[in-house]
């Protein structure tokens, strides 16, 4: 009989250690898949974030290395100076990119560092317990606004994605979630892309993935998914944000080639 | 043997770049400022040399732990603000057992103080600096070749030692230029197996700090402090000056040290004798070296351009066994010799007179 | 021997240079030697200077507590550093700039219009090496053989008619000096 579907092979066999209806297995699976079919998984590293997915070492089976709360796109940039060839990407949830490593961030895209980011955007701090994030939504409640987010007070959701179009180093940008099959699809298609953006040169690629936390939305897991498309997507709206892959475009010379001109 | 003048931030990179390091990020902040700008215009000029002024000092030690992890010498520099930043890419490089060499040209604190030369950064940089329970090699050099060399040895001891270590000076050292030959650094020595570089066709690896269970937490502790007494057996190093009859000795390291010299050597025609024991390695402290001292010598004379730091070191070295006297110019200011040697005519008649009081 | 000199003026009168220069040639007739500019906030006030420590053996301390020899180019640089110089030391004084004297009785000093002298020559910006000639001729630390090499090797690539005019002021100062004493 054919096999029709599997477990990817760049994912370990390990039980996801995620909440029931959490997104990270899906970005994680997605992204695996994507390892897969584009035969790379001897040639990527990874860089877990600090967070929920700070384990994700025990998932992938490629290449990892874990970067201080923020600091992945700096790890990144380290370790694909060194090894150009290889495809890095780092994996970041909204409190690691967006708050305390926004500047690491915002400068690896600058730079147009020739690495791929993977954004989960889930609206709140999930591993320390719900606390508000930069990314959470204007009224939402979380335990360090209890009362629900006030703007006057706690400024407004940050759209990373969009703040990162304008610099020249960025060439694909595209955000989509992980609440419904089509979207699954849609945001695995997506990581593809970024991915080969990479392996052609293209310069720094980001993708955002809205994805559910029950836990610290306090709702049930279908729930979750309806409440990304009906509030979430409302101030993140979901598609292609930039896809301009020359700009950014690496020359593939060394520095010491471009050094000397 | 090719003899050059050079600054001492010049001469640190340019020995690093002999020792086969590739990769440089730093952010500036003056007084080293030459170091990152001189690796601006040649690290890249060598095959496979990476140059990143990073959009901070957290990002430029982060990035040097990823270059590290990757398979490369890796180095970063900066002066004492900016170290305190780069403490949490420390303790997680200590963590993870990365090597890598941090540069660290002292200026005057605590905050932004100023930007002339202080010793006030020892208990930062020989206490661990950052969080949790590690320790850096901390090398002190007193003179441009010694920059050089240590530099070159900075690279090995790491590498040795899957660890960070640093290179701390101060803004004097950084500025002054002497005369400097380069010695042939050694071939490294770094297995494959420790460097992420994909799986290929294998298994793959990870590299991580993170230890949530607490026994294996502990057994990582211990595992690393292993390492560390390994380190303090092995490599503790320094220098003694006009030793042989001292009656009392000055503990002093870097500039301090220097200073302290030229005022020994003035001494050096009066009947007072004195000597000096200057540590090159801050951590490990060569502390039974220094205890043997105070078998014949009762007095000594801790001289640091801070308040008082590198002074717990001598008092636990010498357990009691000796009086320990301290003098401190903090703040950037770097004395003479004429002035050390002042204090040290007067606290050796203040011992004397004790002695015939006994 | 170990002799120790302190170079002292307006930034951009090149006083880096004396220090560096004299340094550089010290290191190639084999003698040990530091130099220590002076760097930093007193950097952009203006004034500059360095202390350059000459000795046959390791130099212990690159700061000096009596430099033997202090140059001014300036009158707040006087101020500054009169009273530092050793007793028995000697100042080298630009006159063209400074008008007042050291007070000091237990010193030499002498007065030399390096930047005059350097405008006569063509070039005022070479005041820096009429005094490096005076100084030279008194101390005789280095030859003035070794010091024009050193000072061509330091200046590297730069035209060669600039090294032409240094090579003129060196040999005007030191002629200068040679009259005055
Ligand atoms: S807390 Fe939220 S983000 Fe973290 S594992 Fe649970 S559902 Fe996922």
């Amino acid at each position: 009989m054919k096999k029709v579907f599997g477990r990817p092979h760049s994912l370990k066999t390990s039980v996801f250690h995620y909440c029931p209806g959490c997104g990270h297995s899906i970005a994680h699976r997605i992204t695996c898949e994507v390892i897969d079919e584009l035969n790379i998984r001897g040639i990527t590293i990874g860089v877990p974030p600090a967070g929920c997915a700070v384990l994700a070492y025990f998932y992938f089976d490629v290449d990892m290395i874990e970067a201080p709360h923020g600091r992945g796109p700096a790890m990144a940039t380290g370790i694909k100076r060194v090894l150009p060839d290889r495809v890095v990407f780092s994996y970041q949830g909204d409190g690691d990119l967006t708050a305390i490593g926004i500047a690491e961030s915002f400068h690896a895209a600058n730079r147009g560092e020739n690495i791929t980011v993977i954004f989960i955007n889930n609206a709140v701090y999930g591993m320390t317990g719900g606390q508000l994030a930069p990314t959470t939504m204007l009224g939402q409640k979380t335990t360090t606004s209890p009362l629900g987010r006030n703007a006057s007070l706690d400024g407004y959701p940050v759209k990373l994605s969009e703040l990162l179009v304008p610099l020249p180093g960025t060439t694909y940008i595209e955000r989509c979630a992980v609440n419904s099959p089509a979207n699954i699809l849609k945001a695995k298609k997506a990581i593809k892309k970024a991915f080969q953006c990479q392996m052609e040169g293209n310069g720094f690629s980001l993708v955002e993935i809205l994805s559910p936390c029950p836990t610290n939305w306090k709702m049930s897991a279908v729930d979750s998914c309806k409440w990304i498309d009906e509030v979430m997507t409302k101030v993140f709206p979901l598609g292609v944000i930039k896809d301009t892959p020359a700009a950014g475009k690496k020359t593939g010379k060394t520095e010491k080639e471009e050094n000397a001109g | 043997m090719n003899k050059v003048l050079m600054q001492g931030n010049n001469v640190i990179a340019e020995a690093a770049i002999r020792a086969g390091c590739r990769f440089y990020a730093g952010y500036p902040i003056t007084p080293q400022n030459e170091l990152c700008e001189y690796m601006a215009e040649h690290i890249r000029k060598v095959e496979g040399g990476v140059f990143i002024q990073s959009e901070s000092e957290i990002a430029a030690i982060n990035m040097v732990a990823g270059a590290s992890a990757a398979g490369v010498r890796a180095m970063t520099s900066s002066s004492s603000p900016g170290i305190s930043l780069k403490q949490e890419g420390i303790s997680s490089m200590a963590a993870c057992e990365l090597p890598g060499v941090i540069v660290n040209i002292m200026r005057g604190g605590p905050g932004l103080g100023n930007i002339r030369p202080s010793q006030g950064d020892y208990f930062q940089a020989t206490r661990g600096g950052g969080h949790g329970d590690y320790r850096v090699i901390v090398l002190a050099p007193a003179t441009c070749q010694e920059l050089a060399d240590l530099t070159m040895d900075a690279f090995d001891l790491a590498d040795n030692y899957r660890t960070p270590a640093m290179i701390l000076a101060d803004g004097m050292m950084g500025q002054m230029m002497e005369p400097v030959v380069f010695k042939e650094p050694k071939r490294r020595q770094y297995p494959e197996r420790y460097m992420l570089k994909g799986a290929g066709e294998g298994k793959s690896r990870f590299i991580k700090g993170l230890i949530l269970d607490q026994s294996d937490m502990e057994e990582h502790n211990w595992k690393l402090d292993r390492k560390y007494q390994v380190i303090m057996k092995n490599e503790t190093r320094f220098e003694v000056y006009r030793a042989e009859d001292a009656e009392l000795m000055i503990v002093a390291y870097g500039t301090a040290a220097r200073i302290a010299k030229g005022a020994v050597k003035r001494l050096g025609d009066s009947n007072l004798k004195v000597g000096l024991f200057r540590p090159i390695t801050l951590w490990p402290y060569p502390s039974s070296e220094l205890r043997e001292f105070s078998r014949k010598i009762k007095n000594f004379i801790v001289f640091e351009m801070s308040t008082g730091q590198m002074l717990e070191d001598v008092r636990l070295a010498l357990q009691g066994f000796a009086d320990i006297d301290f003098y401190g110019r903090p703040g950037g200011v770097v004395p003479t010799p004429a002035e050390l040697a002042n204090v040290i005519i007067h606290r050796y008649k203040k011992s004397s007179k004790k002695k015939e009081l006994c | 021997m170990l002799v120790k000199t302190i170079f002292a003026g307006f930034g951009g009168q090149g006083v880096l240079m004396m220090g560096f220069s004299l340094s550089h040639c010290a290191m190639s007739e084999g003698y040990e030697v530091t130099f220590l500019p002076a760097y930093g906030a007193e950097m952009r006030g203006g004034t500059a200077n360095c202390t350059v420590a000459i000795g046959d053996e390791e130099i212990a301390s690159p700061i000096s507590s009596e430099p033997n020899y202090i140059v001014v180019m300036n009158t707040p640089s006087l101020y500054s550093f009169q009273n530092k110089v050793v007793s028995g030391g000697v100042l080298f004084i630009n006159s063209s700039i400074i008008k007042s004297e050291p007070r000091r009785k237990d010193i030499s000093f002498y007065k030399i219009p390096s930047s005059e002298i350097a405008e006569q020559i063509g070039n005022s910006r070479a005041s820096n090496t009429v005094m490096m000639g005076a100084f030279i001729q008194k101390t005789g630390i280095v030859s003035p053989e070794a010091y024009l090499k050193s000072l061509e090797s330091v200046m590297g690539s730069k035209k060669k008619n600039v090294m032409d005019i240094n090579r003129k002021a060196f040999a005007s100062g030191y002629e200068y000096m040679s009259r005055l004493l």
